[in-house]
């Protein structure tokens, strides 16, 4: 589905945004890219929905190469839902908002409506239809910025940091329909330093530093090595560092998993 | 006895355009030197309860306030703004909103100019305030080049410069990674142990309830639950709030079950000491 290829990439000056990295994503995966400020996340999405060409090597989206098409086809592949949804947002009222990338695509009246109404719904935003996004609170903005790409019905769908500002409820929600969107067939991508929320929801985890990919895989293997947290400079989740301080030697980010292994340690003790 | 620095009575709270309060019937004492931590849904009244602290609700929103809101003995609602300003000071989410000079001193200095305070005295408490927070080097810098963590820095350095005794800080983590976020927390917890008394507004509870005396849960406007960090993490009916409660907390709370035991750990080194046989 997405195939990234030897890409490097500076904005100028002696920086490299990045630095030779390749990443293979198949089809309705759900993944997350993870790492400090300035790892290049954000340079690696932009890649993706052709907003920014490779300088050195190849992105390919389903076959295409990014080089040869416009942002508009991609961008019809590829929703990408911004960080700050001020950088997005646009129309007078959520309900336009929403409508403005079917519209573009030339949907039928019908389609558009429908779709609307099934985003409205989703983000419990039906009751500000008629109002300016930009009157909304951060959290609500952010939902709308989301709902607008997930309307028009992109076959992969990335999302940077969609769960600053929200609380955990909020939080679980977007999890629960990420996921969701995953089953359905989607191609999720999520970049996030929220690492629990990693931890808890999605499979596959990518972690970038400077401008490299330095590990990718499962994230129950990822996340509890303790030499790429550290050399990332991201803040491992709670159930890896207890497993660390205790010692174990499968150490997890799964409640049950370090559950049984505390249980275990205690009764041996008291034996 | 000790007059408490913060008193919030019978607080209800409503916005100009809005048809229902935002805050009702909130009743709320912080001694000083406490750090209090507040959390709760999205929506729940913690921003509005933030702005009541320092005035600007209702001085600068207007709409309906009933109750009082008096913090170091003042009353937000008969002091004016920059009295008030030298004892209360409050860091938002998004530090760009609050930065509007042109490098990091002028911004750190502009509150005290406003206290029409002696050239001596202003230099003085810039470099105190910048040193404290650890952007000393900083000085020339413009914000906007910053990243947000410094900027969130430097705002915290402008309210240090007012000297005030209460700092209250709205979810000022929110925008930053998690490096930049641990590290304004650990200076949350060294500015409250040289005495400053802090309330904080964070849904990591992983990251900062440890280093609170206190936790309040809002919700629906009212304040919900009160008590120690672990009173409320620890308490049956936590879960149905919707509040994200550490792992550590979810781990202790299964062994107390399963084994009867009375785990308060906040900390993985806490829950790491007792397991491997040094109880805390």
């Amino acid at each position: 589905m997405i195939s990234v290829e030897g890409v490097t990439y500076s904005y100028g000056g002696d920086v490299v945004a990045l630095d030779g990295v390749s990443l293979e994503v198949g089809d309705s995966e759900l993944l997350a890219i993870v790492g400090e400020n300035g790892a290049g996340k954000t340079t690696l999405v932009k890649h993706l929905n052709g907003l920014l060409k490779p300088q050195k090597g190849k992105v390919f989206v389903g076959g295409i190469d990014t080089k040869e098409t416009t942002v508009a086809r991609i961008a019809r592949k590829v929703g990408l839902v911004f960080q700050n949804p001020d950088h997005q947002l646009f129309a007078e009222t959520v309900e336009k908002e929403l409508a403005f990338a079917l519209t573009n695509f030339g949907a039928s009246p019908e389609e558009i409506r429908s779709r609307v109404e099934w985003a409205l719904a989703e983000f419990s935003l039906v009751k500000y239809r008629d109002r300016s996004p930009f009157t909304l609170s951060g959290g609500e903005k952010k939902r709308v910025s989301l709902a607008s790409v997930l309307c028009y019905d992109p076959e992969i769908i990335v999302l940077d940091e969609p769960t600053t500002g929200q609380d955990n409820l909020q939080k679980t929600r977007l999890a629960g329909l990420l996921t969701k969107l995953n089953r359905q067939g989607k191609t999720v991508i999520v970049v996030t330093h929220d690492i629990e929320f990693v931890a808890d929801f999605i499979p596959r985890v990518v972690v970038m530093s400077r401008g490299k990919i330095i590990a990718d895989g499962k994230a129950e293997e990822v996340l509890v090595a303790k030499e790429v947290m550290e050399s990332s400079s991201l803040l491992p989740p709670q159930l890896a560092e207890l497993s660390w301080k205790l010692g174990l030697k499968h150490p997890s980010i799964k409640l049950d998993v370090v559950i049984g292994e505390i249980s275990r340690m205690l009764e041996a003790s008291a034996k | 006895m000790v007059l408490p620095i913060i008193e919030v009575k019978g607080l209800t709270y409503t916005y100009p355009e809005s048809e229902s309060p935002s805050l009702k019937d909130v009743n709320f004492k912080a001694e000083a030197g406490e750090f209090v931590l507040v959390t709760g849904p999205s929506g729940c009244g913690k921003t509005t309860f933030c702005r009541a602290l320092n005035g600007l609700i209702p001085n600068s929103y207007g709409g309906e306030f009933r109750g009082s809101v008096v913090v170091d003995g003042l009353s937000t609602t008969s002091t004016p703004v920059y009295e008030l300003a030298q004892r209360v000071g409050l860091v938002f989410q998004n530090p760009e909103n609050e930065l509007f000079c042109t490098t990091v001193e002028r911004e750190v200095a502009f509150g005290p100019e406003n206290l029409a305070l002696s050239r001596e005295e202003i230099a003085m408490r810039v470099e105190e305030a910048l040193s404290t927070v650890g952007i000393l080097h900083l000085k020339e810098k413009s914000p906007e080049e910053l990243s947000g963590g410094e900027q969130q820095k430097v705002a915290i350095a402008a309210l240090l410069a007012m000297k005030p005794k209460i700092l209250v800080l709205d979810e000022p983590t929110a925008n930053l990674d998690p490096l930049s976020a641990k590290s304004i927390l650990e200076l949350m917890s060294r500015l409250n142990e040289s005495g400053v008394t802090v309330v904080l507004v964070e849904h990591r509870l992983e990251m900062v309830s440890h280093m609170a005396d206190r936790c309040i849960v809002f919700d629906g406007g009212r304040i919900v639950m009160d008590g120690s960090p672990e009173d409320v993490l620890y308490s049956d009916s936590v879960a149905d709030l919707g509040i994200g409660i550490p792992k550590v907390v979810l781990v202790s709370k299964h062994l107390n079950r399963s084994r009867n035991g009375s785990l308060r750990c906040l900390t993985p080194d806490g829950l790491a000491s007792y397991v491997r046989g040094f109880p805390v």
